[in-house]
């Protein structure tokens, strides 16, 4: 295949940037999601829903 | 009901954790349809086998414009409703396009070295794209740059509408200018001027990167939310310290 070295090239590149701006977006979404489970366990949201009657 | 009323941050979360792996699933079933029927396509008479890389090339350039108009709209709904949706997916969307518009051009440059003889040239259709990725990454140093997320968004929602005239600059630059790159040929007055068996495997692996686009963009919008959740859950535990 003629000019093959450009064309893995291509592939290979983009599959890479996808890829890792995949596994950043899902180790985000897991460090936040986590961040945010220890505050509620710490009662942060619930200590002021209790005071106004909200229910989050 | 109005539309802007489903619209909100705990319908979004509910609605995207079920379609999200849906959208995923498809945008990989998509691609391994697309990738294989592209390399199955005949080469093409002139490009010969580097036309490979216009299937991917060609939509990262797409989904470039696409994530930036998405963005403009997202701008609209900042300013005028100030719709904390619209600015989540307004932000959420900067990273995922501005990596789309980045493949464009490096995959540009691969696909340029052998049917130019170079990876570069100051083409208004390159340059353009080469602001619409500067302009991307401006938005997010701009986001980076003002503490108040409020003040952030409306001012990277001004930036971005200012800097949406570049958008039909970069679409019809080809047309305005005596450029290298090449006209149009999928979407034009008088329709594609590619064949068929060239044409389906591309629309295929469009259809596919843009499926990777909108479950990216969903997954960075699920993200942001849950990032506002924290950090107004951690200023409320900073309130109650001092109290």
């Amino acid at each position: 295949m003629t000019h093959f070295v450009f064309i893995a090239a291509s592939y290979g590149v983009s599959l890479l940037a996808l890829g890792l701006l995949a596994l950043w977006l899902v180790l985000d979404y897991r460090s936040q999601r986590r961040t945010l489970s220890e505050l509620e366990a710490r009662g942060v949201g619930r200590r002021r829903a209790n005071r106004t009657g909200e229910s989050e | 009901m109005a539309i802007l009323d489903l619209a909100n941050p705990v319908r979004f979360l509910s609605l995207s954790a079920r379609i999200l792996p849906w959208i995923a699933a498809a945008a990989v079933v998509t691609l391994a349809i697309g990738f294989y029927l592209a390399f199955q396509a005949p080469p093409d008479y002139q490009q010969g086998e580097t036309v490979r890389i216009m299937y991917i090339h060609v939509p990262f350039a797409w989904l470039g414009m696409f994530g930036y108009s998405m963005m403009a709209a997202s701008s609209i709904g900042i300013l005028v409703w100030r719709h904390p949706l619209a600015d989540v997916a307004h932000k959420a969307a900067a990273p995922v396009g501005a990596t789309f518009t980045a493949l464009c051009l490096i995959t540009g440059a691969l696909w340029g070295r052998p049917m130019w003889g170079t990876y570069w040239v100051w083409d208004a259709r390159l340059t353009s794209m080469l602001v619409l990725l500067l302009l991307y990454l401006g938005l997010m140093a701009l986001r980076a740059a003002i503490d108040d997320p409020n003040r952030a968004g409306r001012a990277a929602a001004v930036l971005t509408l200012v800097g949406f005239i570049n958008v039909p600059i970069v679409k019809f630059s080809v047309d305005w200018w005596n450029t290298l790159h090449q006209p149009a040929s999928v979407f034009r007055m008088g329709g594609s001027t590619i064949d068929s068996s060239l044409l389906w495997p591309l629309l295929i692996c469009a259809v596919g990167f843009t499926l990777v686009f909108i479950a990216l963009h969903m997954l960075g919008m699920r993200t942001e939310i849950l990032r506002r959740r924290v950090q107004a859950l951690e200023a409320r535990a900073a309130a109650e310290a001092l109290a």
